[in-house]
C-alpha cells in the first residue's frame, strides 16, 4: 500500500467522510509487568488518518497501552501482554507476525529526542536501508529529501546532510526522529509525549507537523498537556488507573465529556 | 534566606539561627583537600624514585663498549689446509676468538710469547666475537687473508669498569679486572680504539650467559606473539560473551551466578593461570613447553574476565533510548547490537582491552610455570618455538651475579615501560578517536 500517493490520500479521506475506518483496533487489552497489572481490559479502536489523542495523569497506563501498538512493550522483561490488537484485520500479537515488519509500519517517536550519533543523512536512510526501500543511492536521496521536506526540516538543514544530527536544536532534532520514522513509510505513527522536551516555539512546529501528517498517516499522541491534545487530536481518549475512561471526539471531550472523571481532570481537579 | 515568620506575639522577629559551624565545614573541607593534594604527592613522589632508580641504573645499558681495531683473517688460523671448499664447516668451526686476540694483543703490543699476557688480553674480548666474526667470514669467504677493521664487542668486565661501574680502589685480587687490563683498557680508549657505542645488541640478541652478547630480541618476539594471540582470541570471545551476557541472556540465578563468577576470576592471582595452563595446555593436550603459544593462550585466559567486564560496562553506558529508536525504526536486536550499540561502545571496549593487554604484557608469574623461563639464544620463527618474555627475561637478568646484568636488567626494564606508555598512549587515542558525543 503506497500512502505517499494522493489518489491514496483522497480515497483514505473519502473513505473516512462516509464511513468510521480502524486502523488499529484493541479489545480487552491487558497488561502485566511481572505481577503488577498496568492496564485493565482497555477497549479502544484508532481511527484512520485520525490524530488520536491519549491523556490521562502520570501511570495512568497511556503510553503503557501506546507501546502496545508496536510492541515495544517486547523489549521489558516480564511484560506480558493479553487481549487482541489488529492493524488492518492482522492480529499482531500472533505468531505469524513478525515484529521487525510490524515497526516499520508502526513507527514510533519518542519523549526524549534520540537520534543516532550519526549525520542527518544517516539518520534517516538507516531505516529505509535496514528494510530494503531503496535500490540505488539515487533513490536513498531521494527518500531522505522526501522525509526532511515531509517534517518541515528539508530548508534548515539541506546544506549540511552530512553533519551530526546531535549538533541540531532539541526541536530540530525531534523533527528529525518524525523525519526518520517517516523515512520507512509507516501506516501508523506513535508518539510518546513527543514535545515534553521542547521549547514552545520548537513544539508548535512539532504540533503544525502532526497536523500535516495527519493527511497520510495515523497518529497516535501520548501528551500530558490537555492543550496540546485539543490543538493537534479529532479524537481523545482518557486513561486512569489502568483503566480507559473515556473516548470521544476531542471537541466533545473539551467541552462535554460523557464521564466525571475526564471533567476533573481536564479541569485539573486532579493528575 | 530573607524569610520573616510571624512570632506566636504578632510581632515579626528574626528566627533564631541554629549554629551550624560553618567554619567547621569549610575548615573540613580544607582538610580533605590537603589529604588529597598529600596522597597525590606521596604517589607522585614514588613514581618518580620508581623511575629514577630504574633509569639511573638502566641507561647506561643502551651504550656498549667496543674496541676497534684491523683484525687480520688470516688464513693461517681459519683454515690452514685449504679445505673450505670441500668442508664448509670448516669455516664455521674455527678459531675466531683467537683472531681477535691476536689484533688487540698485536696494538698493545703484547708479545706472542708472553703467554699470561695475551690471556689477560684475551679476557677483555667477549667471546661474543666468535660469532660476530664467523657471520663476517662466512657471509664473505673472500676476507680471508686479508686485514679489516673491526669493532670488537668488548668483555662485560671490562664495559663495566670503562662505564665506572667497578670500583678499582678494591684490591686488585678481589675485582674482576686487573689493573693490567685497565691500564690496557685507557690506553685504548686514548688512542680512540675503545669507546662506547649506541648498543643495539640488547635489542635484537637472544639471551646469553655473557652480559654483553644478552638481548631481549628473543623476549620480544615471544611478547609479540603473545600479545598478538591474546588480542585475537581474549577480544572476539570477551566481546562476544559480554554482548550475550548483557543483551541476550535471560536474567535468571544461573546468569547471576555467571557474573559472581567473572567478576571473581578477575580476582584470581595470575600464577593460578598458570597452573591451570600448565594442567590443560601443556599435559593434557600436549602443547610444547616454552611456547608462546601457550603463553598466550594462558594469558587469554586471564585477560578474559578483565574484557568481560570492560565491555559489559561499555555496553551498559549505552543510552536505552538509542536501543529504542533502533527498535522503534524496526531494526532486529541484532542489528540495533551491531549498527548503533557496539560502535558507541567501542571506546570502553578498547580501553578495557588495552589495559588488559598491557597488564597481560607485565605477566610474569604464570609464564614461569609454563617454563617460559627457559634460556632461549635462538629467535623463535612460529609461537610453538620456545622463546620467553620481556618480564620473564628481567626476571631471569635480575637473578644473574655479572655486574653487568644490573644495567642489563634495568635496561629492560625501560623497554618494557616504554611499550606500556605506547600502549595506553594507544588507548587514549582510540578513545578519543571513537568517542562521540549523543
Amino acid at each position: 500500500m503506497n500512502m505517499l500517493s494522493e489518489a491514496a490520500v483522497e480515497k483514505a479521506l473519502d473513505k473516512k467522510m462516509n464511513e468510521v475506518a480502524y486502523k488499529m483496533i484493541g479489545k480487552d487489552v491487558s497488561v502485566y509487568y511481572g505481577e503488577k497489572r498496568a492496564l485493565f481490559d482497555v477497549n479502544l479502536n484508532v481511527r484512520e488518518n485520525t490524530v488520536t489523542a491519549l491523556i490521562g495523569p502520570s501511570g495512568c497506563g497511556k503510553s503503557t497501552f501506546l507501546r502496545t501498538l508496536n510492541r515495544m512493550n517486547d523489549t521489558i522483561e516480564g511484560c506480558r501482554v493479553t487481549g487482541k490488537i489488529t492493524l488492518d484485520e492482522d492480529d499482531i500479537y500472533d505468531k505469524e507476525i513478525d515484529v521487525v515488519e510490524l515497526r516499520a509500519r508502526v513507527g514510533m517517536v519518542f519523549q526524549k529526542p534520540n537520534p543516532f550519533p550519526k549525520s542527518i543523512y544517516e539518520n534517516i536512510a538507516y531505516g529505509p536501508r535496514i528494510h530494503g526501500l531503496a535500490r540505488n543511492k539515487a533513490d536513498m536521496d531521494q527518500i531522505v529529501e522526501a522525509s526532511l521536506q515531509r517534517a518541515g526540516l528539508w530548508a534548515e538543514v539541506k546544506d549540511r546532510l552530512h553533519e551530526g544530527g546531535t549538533g541540531l536544536s532539541g526541536g530540530q532534532q525531534q523533527r528529525l526522529c518524525i523525519a526518520r520514522a517517516v523515512a520507512v513509510s509507516p501506516e501508523v505513527i506513535l508518539m510518546d509525549e513527543p514535545c515534553s522536551a521542547l521549547d514552545p516555539i520548537a513544539t508548535a512546529k512539532v504540533e503544525e507537523l502532526i497536523h500535516e501528517l495527519r493527511a497520510n498517516y495515523t497518529i497516535v499522541i501520548v501528551t500530558h498537556s490537555m492543550q496540546q491534545a485539543a490543538r493537534v487530536s479529532q479524537r481523545t481518549a482518557m486513561f486512569h488507573l489502568g483503566q480507559l475512561v473515556e473516548e470521544n471526539d476531542t471537541d466533545k471531550m473539551f467541552t462535554n465529556p460523557d464521564d466525571q472523571r475526564t471533567q476533573d481532570y481536564i479541569m485539573g481537579r486532579f493528575g | 534566606m530573607t524569610d520573616v515568620v510571624s512570632s506566636p506575639a504578632g510581632v515579626l522577629a528574626k528566627p533564631a539561627r541554629r549554629d551550624i559551624g560553618i567554619k567547621r565545614r569549610y575548615a573540613a573541607e580544607r582538610r580533605f583537600r590537603a589529604y588529597g593534594i598529600a596522597a597525590l604527592s606521596f604517589g607522585l613522589l614514588f613514581l618518580a624514585l620508581l623511575l629514577w632508580s630504574v633509569v639511573s641504573k638502566g641507561y647506561t645499558a643502551f651504550q656498549q663498549t667496543m674496541i676497534t681495531v684491523p683484525v687480520e683473517f688470516s688464513e693461517q688460523i681459519i683454515d690452514k689446509d685449504n679445505e673450505r671448499a670441500t668442508d664448509p664447516q670448516k669455516l664455521v668451526t674455527a678459531n675466531y676468538p683467537l683472531i681477535a686476540r691476536n689484533a688487540v694483543a698485536k696494538v698493545l703490543g703484547v708479545a706472542e710469547t708472553d703467554r699470561s699476557g695475551l690471556r689477560a688480553v684475551n679476557q677483555m674480548i667477549s667471546d661474543g666475537v666468535r660469532g660476530q666474526l664467523r657471520d663476517m667470514v662466512v657471509a664473505n669467504p673472500q676476507i680471508i687473508g686479508t686485514t679489516q677493521t673491526v669493532s670488537l664487542l668488548a668483555a662485560g668486565d671490562i664495559d663495566s669498569a670503562f662505564k665506572g661501574q667497578i670500583d678499582l680502589s678494591v684490591s686488585e685480587n678481589n675485582r674482576k679486572v686487573s689493573d693490567q687490563q685497565v691500564g690496557w683498557m685507557n690506553q685504548l680508549a686514548e688512542s680512540g680504539a675503545l669507546g662506547k657505542h649506541f648498543n643495539t645488541g640488547i635489542f635484537v640478541n637472544g639471551n646469553s650467559s655473557r652480559p654483553e652478547a644478552a638481548g631481549v630480541g628473543v623476549a620480544l618476539i615471544g611478547s609479540f606473539y603473545m600479545m598478538l594471540i591474546v588480542l585475537v582470541l581474549a577480544l572476539p570471545i570477551g566481546v562476544a560473551a559480554s554482548i550475550y551476557l548483557e543483551e541476550f541472556a535471560p536474567k535468571n540465578k544461573f546468569t547471576d551466578l555467571i557474573e559472581v563468577n567473572i567478576n571473581n576470576l578477575a580476582a584470581v592471582p595470575s600464577i593460578v593461570y598458570g597452573l591451570l595452563g600448565l594442567a590443560v595446555f601443556i599435559n593434557f593436550m600436549g602443547l610444547p613447553r616454552s611456547a608462546s603459544l601457550v603463553g598466550g593462550l594462558v594469558l587469554t585466559l586471564m585477560t578474559l574476565p578483565t574484557i568481560i567486564i570492560a565491555t559489559r560496562a561499555a555496553l551498559k553506558a549505552v543510552p536505552p533510548s538509542i536501543r529504542a529508536a533502533a527498535l522503534g525504526l524496526g531494526a532486529s536486536k541484532m542489528q540495533t547490537i551491531f549498527h548503533h550499540v557496539l560502535p558507541l561502545a567501542m571506546p570502553g571496549i578498547l580501553t578495557g582491552t588495552i589495559i588488559g593487554l598491557a597488564h597481560a604484557l607485565g605477566e610474569t608469574a604464570p609464564l614461569l610455570l609454563i617454563g617460559m623461563v627457559a634460556f632461549v639464544a635462538n629467535y623463535p620463527t612460529t609461537p610453538m618455538d620456545p622463546s620467553t618474555a620481556l618480564p620473564v627475561q628481567i626476571y631471569m637478568w635480575a637473578n644473574e651475579a655479572e655486574r653487568a646484568f644490573v644495567e642489563r636488567t634495568s635496561g629492560a626494564i625501560i623497554i618494557l615501560l616504554l611499550f606500556l606508555v605506547v600502549m595506553n598512549v594507544g588507548a587514549i587515542l582510540l578513545r578519543r578517536r571513537f568517542e562521540r558525543r549523543w
